[in-house]
């Protein structure tokens, strides 16, 4: 007979709910979305969980488990002790619409308003650019953001303090810098960064980093990057009159 | 009232679901961070055992001793390193979980307050820390010329009360020469993997092919960048081995250890 799990999820909307406790069989290689998915097929048909791929690339059915931000396509049920129960509840950061499924439309707003990526004028008179590969190599990295937006869910400026209005969050620190830092790029978005970004709420606690599933190093690569550049900008008297001198 | 999930998850200090032993860490640090804060404010307050023979302790060194000074002579120089860690990115996250609690650990409540980050008076100032580098790269060279003198050992050996005698000198390595050349390669790899100098050298450039020294910009970038990666690993490592080149030494000078002269 196959093991019994216990599983714990939120059920509810935004105004109430409660963390209802199920019981699964688990099999071999079973990931806790497939727990989930068990549960909603054979006892809680309307329970609401957002997924897609199932092969942590899609970024849909990211949550908290045993409250920490993961994707529950990745998360082993294996790695959690037999008779430990298993708690899931949706992300902290944005606003419940129902059981594990939040509002995240938060996000694509903020997207919107990162200035566009600009390019300099054409190298080639056909109309083409010339870079190399070494020079895009750091965007490249930010590039492979699946937007599951756990660095948002943990970043405490969000999660704890609610600075929605003011701070972009980690997730479209790291959209800016696969601008800010790609070779043909020319748009200048450092007083984007200070003033709408709210690019100094971050204090630097690395959490971002740590909930990543595609390991983005997303505070030394990116935040702290960005964070000099606004520094060159703003608080550099030695940079400032170098860039007089100089033109 | 069925309760709401803000109700259900973490609010207040300490409230969470985790259930690893997500305290561990930051307990850790505030005591080691604290216990070097208490030592290395003791031993630059004593003005005292800090130098034996051709071995200068670091937190005194450069040795600066201007009549008009009352205090002890750490005290002019030890703001330029310690503005250094303080404004550090890797030390700030340390501190601002172990000391601030702001977050003390990822996805765990923290006490509500007007949180500002760094967008405001204090803490705008960590912007500063590109200043603090170029002091905190000087001072590997200086503590490197430290090393140099710690080779040159008096003809006849060092006194009983460890003062450097006049007259001439030999080559010698000395316990405390390793010691303290150890310390100097840990400090170095810590300084030179800055995020500061790792910006300066070339993170600023977006186009290494279009800039002015772009490539050799690049492979500047490329050699901060391998230090970068373990930054914090170099900063505690440095750390520790401030602390323990002054404690030698300042055993060394008290008498209670003798120093082997190896070669």
């Amino acid at each position: 007979m196959a093991e019994q799990r216990r599983l714990r999820l939120f059920r509810g909307t935004r105004e109430h709910g409660e963390l209802k406790e199920y019981q699964v069989a688990a099999a071999e290689g079973m990931v806790v979305l497939d727990a989930v998915h068990a549960i909603q097929a054979e006892q809680a048909p309307d329970l609401a969980v957002r997924w897609n791929c199932k092969a942590g690339k899609c970024g849909s059915c990211s949550a908290e488990i045993n409250g920490k931000p993961r994707l529950m396509c990745m998360t082993r049920m294996s790695d959690y002790q037999a008779g430990e129960t298993i708690t899931v509840t949706p992300m902290k950061a944005f606003p419940v619409i129902k059981d594990l499924v939040t509002d995240v439309s938060w996000n694509y707003e903020v997207n919107k308003r990162i200035p566009a990526f600009q390019p300099r004028a054409p190298d080639a008179p056909d109309g083409t650019w010339r870079m190399y590969q070494y020079e895009v190599e750091r965007p490249q990295e930010f590039r492979k953001c699946i937007e599951c937006f756990l660095c948002q869910d943990v970043c405490h400026v969000l999660r704890a303090h609610e600075k929605h209005a003011e701070f972009m969050g980690p997730a479209f620190l790291v959209r800016a810098a696969v601008y800010e830092m790609h070779p043909l790029d020319e748009e200048d978005r450092r007083s984007y960064l200070r003033e709408s970004g709210g690019i100094g709420y971050c204090n630097i606690t690395k959490c971002c980093t740590e909930v990543c599933p595609e390991s983005i190093t997303i505070t030394d690569n990116a935040i702290i990057p960005l964070k000099e550049r606004v520094v060159d900008a703003n608080y550099d008297p030695l940079a400032a009159l170098w860039r007089k001198l100089t033109g | 009232m069925t309760p709401s999930v803000r109700d259900l998850q973490e609010q207040g200090l300490g409230v969470t679901l985790r259930r690893d032993a997500w305290w561990v860490a930051p307990a850790l640090t505030a005591l080691v961070l604290g216990s070097f804060g208490i030592y290395a404010t003791w031993a630059a307050w004593t003005g005292a055992h800090y130098e034996w023979g051709p071995y200068l302790s670091p937190f005194y060194s450069p040795l600066l001793r201007p009549s008009w000074w009352p205090l002890s002579p750490a005290f002019l120089i030890l703001v330029f390193p310690l503005g250094f860690r303080l404004t550090c990115y890797y030390y700030r996250k340390a501190y601002y979980r172990a000391f601030f609690l702001d977050p003390v650990a990822c996805a765990v409540g923290e006490p509500r307050h007007g949180y500002r980050g760094e967008t405001r008076f204090p803490f705008i100032l960590q912007n500063v820390h590109r200043f603090f580098m170029y002091a905190a790269v000087v001072f590997i060279f200086i503590l490197s010329y430290d090393v140099l003198l710690a080779t040159r050992w008096p003809v006849n050996g060092v006194p009983a009360n460890g003062a450097m005698p006049p007259g001439p000198r030999e080559f010698g390595i000395g316990i405390g020469t390793l010691v303290m050349a150890v310390n100097v390669i840990l400090l170095a790899s810590y300084t030179f993997g800055c995020h500061s100098l790792r910006h300066l050298v070339g993170g600023s450039v977006d186009c290494f092919s279009c800039a002015r020294g772009g490539p050799a910009r690049y492979r500047l970038w490329r050699a901060v960048s391998v230090l970068n990666r373990n930054h914090m690993l170099w900063a505690w490592c440095s750390l520790f081995s401030v602390a323990l080149t002054d404690v030698y030494i300042r055993l060394c000078s008290s008498g209670i250890i003798t120093d082997l002269r190896i070669l």
